[in-house]
């Protein structure tokens, strides 16, 4: 049991010190907070805060945590791809640690890292000044592991049927830029067509997205313009996702991996 | 000798493909051995190393390592191996001592340390007797992605051997080698198999280092076509021969009848000899002779032989 918490921890560090490394990829995890947060934010903001009687920066700025947490998470475990063609992986393959081990070192790792990409966010609502108290805060934490684990289930659930990097580059974008929108990360999603409810509410980042403001908005007039669902529903489905997504794409990683 | 490999009817054929990619193969090696595959490329050897390694399922046959099927124990079996992979798996993000480091983790060698400076004597010590053999000990805390081709080799190389697997696989492992590095690294290895009975699994393209090994594997096509000590490769495959030429060859020639020598006159007559016959031919010849020359084939020419036969029995 010692042995594997070991494994697990030289995972998951081993992402951390690669995007410490990776500077370029540090500077665009500023960069992509300035964007949504700065630019997108603030100009919803100006324009439609009046009509739908809440702050738009707030509604973005909230969007794009739980947008980037789960984002964030998924594509990095999609890595384990590159690693698999880059030979990376064989080498972990042949050490006596369990493929459960692997999978999980690699959530953690990446849930780590993206945490560590929140502090440009972070920083954005800083400047904008964006209102916080020490209960919003002690209520992220565990929506935070909460949406990293539904993401990087997703993210293994994709790269389960993925054998190529070119492939990744095809269907990845495919599968995560249409949650943007349709969990709602930069515009309500509270009225839509029928077609659009059913994608908007089978979409995980749409559970994500809600219980980071369903937590930033409890107690606030606002909540029920903004927020779909009580926090309970959220972590309920997103437990639930959680599950059927890791056990499956783990059992089907595995399968995979050695059946080739 | 306890077997440290025992495969039988070995089949693998790839998701996808119409034909087996290792076809009905069954070989054995002993603790300690130094055994080569040997093959021309797509014949089935990297395939074979992957099944032993646990990393490829099989589709058929009997695959046993250190004594325990590699279905039923495969975390077993990953702790007793250690592999040289074909293409360098190292982590070009991380320094070629932190790619050791994950790697004495991955095996429960060592408490996860965040850092080198943490990391307890023994582990430092490894690690500079190892890049000292394989003269890396300057570059061990730089970036891999600055590492020439050699270097990352050398490197795996003391990553593979950190953990003191007992049966070690080398997938073309000096492929990119400079000559020193590849002595270097043949010469630690002979102690290494000495000192601690190591078994050698060798794939190569380097006909030298197979002639060192004890018994070389030759697989086409995914089928042994060859198996045995390198000497019983090129004497029971390839024959040896004379080539004669005389003034008189038409003499000679009728000599060599008289005999029931069996010839052929390429240039010069080229005589087909069996073992230990040269000298009993050339004492009772009386045509005189111009030239004379034996000609004992060296192992590369037995394989590149052996390899045309098959290719020519497939056509």
């Amino acid at each position: 049991m010692r042995k594997t918490i070991n494994a697990i921890a030289a995972i998951a560090m081993r992402d951390l010190i690669k995007l410490l490394r990776d500077r370029p990829r540090l500077f665009i995890s500023l960069i992509f907070p300035l964007l949504f947060v700065g630019i997108l934010g603030t100009s919803l903001n100006s324009n439609l805060s009046a009509d739908v009687g809440y702050s738009f920066l707030i509604f973005v700025f909230t969007g794009v945590i739980g947008q980037n947490l789960f984002q964030s998470t998924a594509a990095g475990i999609i890595s384990l791809v590159e690693d698999r063609q880059n030979d990376f992986s064989q080498a972990m393959f042949i050490a006596p640690v369990s493929r459960l081990a692997i999978i999980l070192g690699k959530i953690l790792g990446e849930s780590m890292v993206a945490v560590v990409q929140l502090l440009g966010i972070g920083i954005m609502g800083i400047v904008f000044q964006i209102p916080f108290n020490a209960g919003q805060l002690l209520g992220f934490l565990p929506a935070i592991i909460l949406v990293c684990l539904v993401g990087g289930s997703f993210g293994l659930l994709v790269m389960s049927n993925l054998s190529s990097q070119k492939q990744v580059n095809q269907i990845f974008p495919l599968l995560i830029f249409p949650q943007f929108f349709l969990a709602g990360v930069f515009s309500p999603i509270k009225n839509l067509p029928i077609f659009l409810l059913i994608l908007s509410r089978i979409s995980p980042m749409t559970y994500a997205v809600d219980l980071i403001r369903s937590i930033y908005y409890w107690g606030k007039p606002e909540y029920g313009k903004v927020v779909l669902h009580n926090p309970s529903i959220n972590l309920l489905v997103l437990g639930i996702m959680f599950l059927m997504m890791f056990t499956t794409g783990t059992y089907m990683f595995v399968k995979n991996e050695r059946n080739r | 000798m306890a077997k440290i490999i025992e495969v039988t009817d070995l089949i693998k054929r790839y998701k996808k493909a119409t034909t087996n990619a290792v076809d009905g193969v069954s070989f054995e090696v002993e603790e300690g051995e130094f055994f080569t595959m040997l093959g021309p490329n797509g014949a089935g050897k990297t395939t074979t190393i992957s099944v032993l390694n646990t990393t490829l399922d099989k589709t058929n046959g009997s695959v046993k390592v250190g004594g325990m099927e590699i279905e039923k124990n495969p975390a077993g079996v990953r702790k007793i191996i250690g592999v040289i992979f074909q293409n360098p798996s190292l982590d070009l993000n991380l320094t070629a001592e932190e790619n050791v480091r994950f790697h004495v983790f991955m095996y429960g060698l060592f408490p996860y340390r965040i850092t080198y400076g943490l990391m307890p004597p023994d582990y430092k010590k490894k690690v500079k007797e190892l890049s000292e053999i394989l003269g890396i000990e300057k570059e061990i805390h730089q970036p891999v992605k600055t590492f020439s081709g050699g270097m990352k080799r050398k490197l795996e190389i003391v990553r593979g051997l950190i953990h003191r697997p007992k049966l070690l696989f080398l997938d073309e492992p000096t492929t990119g080698l400079d000559p020193q590095s590849r002595k270097n690294l043949w010469s630690y290895l002979k102690t290494v198999r000495k000192n601690e009975n190591l078994t050698l699994f060798l794939t190569t393209h380097y006909l030298e280092e197979a002639e060192e090994s004890d018994r070389i594997c030759i697989i086409d096509d995914g089928k042994i076509v060859s198996l045995g000590t390198p000497l019983d490769i090129k004497k029971d495959l390839i024959e040896e021969y004379l080539i004669l030429d005389s003034d008189n060859r038409k003499v000679l020639k009728e000599e060599l009848d008289q005999s029931k020598l069996k010839y052929v006159e390429e240039g010069a007559i080229k005589v087909w000899v069996k073992e230990n016959q040269i000298q009993d031919i050339i004492r009772n010849l009386k045509t005189k002779l111009t030239s004379i020359q034996i000609h004992t084939p060296t192992l590369e020419e037995a394989y590149l032989e052996i390899i045309d036969k098959e290719n020519e029995k497939n056509n």
